[in-house]
This record gives C-alpha cells, sequence and structure tokens, in this order.
C-alpha cells in the first residue's frame, strides 16, 4: 500500500539540513548510479581494444592500471558500487514492503559497510601502483 | 517511521523489470569485482588470462546477461530519474529514443567485445 506524505523538494537542494535519511539515501542512490552507467558506457569502450588484437588490449588495460589516479578512481567506483548494491538491497526490501519500520537504519548500516569495505579493500586496489 | 518511501509505483514492464534485473545485478556486479579485482587483480589481466575465462560457456552467458541486464537498468533508470525531474513532451520522447539508441549501441558493441574475447568462434 503507497502511503503519500509531503517531504517538500528533494530537488531544492537548499534544504539539505533539513533531508531525512530517505532523502539522502535517494540523493546518494541517483548519484552512484550516474556514475555507474557512465562506467559501464566507458569500461565497453576501453575493452574494445579487445577487437583490435590481444596485445593492444593487454597494453591498454596493463598502461591504465599502471596509473595512480586510475587505482584512486577504482576505489571510488567500488565505493560507488557497493553502496549503489546496499542500497539497492534495501530498496528491494522497501518494494516487497519488508523492514519499513527499519529502513533509516538499514541507509545508515549501508552507508557504514560501504565505507568499511572500501577501506578494507584499498591495499588490494593499489598493490603495485607505487 | 512506518511511511512507504518509495518513489515508483509498482506497475507495468519497466518497473518490475527494473526490479528483477536489480535482483541479478546485486549478484553478479559483486562476484565480477570480487574474481577481478580480489581473485584475480585488475593490474595482472591478460589478454589471454581474459579469454581463458570468456571461452567458458557459463562465464560467456553471465558476462553477456550482465551487460544486457546492466545496461537495461542504468539507460532505465536514467530515463526514471529525467521523467522524476519533470522530462515531458517531445523531449521526453525525444531522449527515450536517444537512451534506446545508446544502450541496444551499448549492448551490441559489449557483445561483439565479449566474442572477440572468446576463442569459442
Amino acid at each position: 500500500m503507497s502511503q503519500s506524505y509531503d517531504r517538500g523538494l528533494i530537488e531544492d537542494f537548499g534544504r539539505w539540513q533539513e533531508f531525512s535519511a530517505g532523502m539522502w539515501a535517494w540523493i546518494f542512490h541517483k548519484f552512484t548510479g550516474w556514475v555507474l552507467i557512465g562506467y559501464l558506457f566507458t569500461h565497453i569502450a576501453v575493452l574494445s581494444t579487445a577487437t583490435v588484437d590481444g596485445a593492444t588490449y593487454t597494453q591498454t588495460l596493463q598502461s591504465l592500471e599502471s596509473l595512480l589516479v586510475v587505482r584512486v578512481l577504482e576505489v571510488g567506483l567500488l565505493a560507488v558500487a557497493v553502496f549503489h548494491i546496499l542500497n539497492g538491497v534495501r530498496l528491494l526490501f522497501v518494494d516487497l514492503g519488508v523492514g519499513l519500520e527499519a529502513q533509516d537504519k538499514a541507509f545508515y548500516a549501508a552507508l557504514i559497510v560501504s565505507a568499511a569495505i572500501t577501506v578494507a579493500s584499498i591495499p588490494t586496489f593499489l598493490m603495485g601502483a607505487f | 517511521m512506518a511511511d512507504y518511501y518509495s518513489s515508483f509505483e509498482p506497475k507495468g514492464t519497466r518497473w518490475l523489470l527494473q526490479r528483477i534485473t536489480a535482483a541479478f545485478l546485486v549478484v553478479v556486479l559483486a562476484y565480477h569485482f570480487m574474481l577481478l579485482h580480489f581473485v584475480n587483480h585488475a593490474y595482472e589481466i591478460t589478454f589471454a588470462g581474459t579469454q581463458a575465462r570468456m571461452s567458458q560457456v557459463g562465464y560467456f552467458i553471465t558476462m553477456v546477461l550482465f551487460l544486457i541486464a546492466g545496461t537495461f537498468h542504468g539507460v532505465n533508470g536514467v530515463y526514471n530519474a529525467l521523467v522524476n525531474q519533470g522530462l515531458n513532451g517531445t523531449q521526453k520522447t525525444a531522449v527515450k529514443w536517444l537512451l534506446v539508441v545508446a544502450g541496444v549501441m551499448l549492448i551490441v558493441q559489449g557483445i561483439r567485445v565479449a566474442i572477440a574475447m572468446t576463442n569459442l568462434i
């Protein structure tokens, strides 16, 4: 059952101090979604070097991976992906009407777990970059 | 706080597909990151390694489904976001077809790339 409720304009970002957990979740989900679809197009473009030949593909990927900025951006991508996944699971539960009372806490949990996974992954992502 | 916050009304094929692809992507995106950053390391990737993985039929099919699901979910998500921002009329129609064309092109190119990575054909 949908229950209508006026939270005001989320697009009016000047009100950010009044935003509730759900509004932040909405903003972060939109932002991470834009990043992920943008990345998907870029990813396929880079992998398209495989249509040239194997050596070009290997050289392109290894050259990119040798750049520190790429490694740092990959950590950012992981953070974005993990949050989108965890908050997405939360949204699926909301759509199913399960655990509605805990949706704010679930958003905070998604943030904390995303941060923990991201920080724990930094050594692996930066391995051999220096 | 038992208010129902979902911004989507449960209706239509796109609504359902967005959620089905979401459930699939949760699993496969996590697997993709695990396999290509933690089991194998991105900086060690070579064409030979990619070809060995992509030449397994099950893996190949999973990756192609991943591409199709990811493209649909992302492009449909962008469309939903723009409609939510108030896009309407001719602009809405133009954006819809632009996104459809971009999505189809991404899938076609992605499958071309996936095939080039295999020794299946």
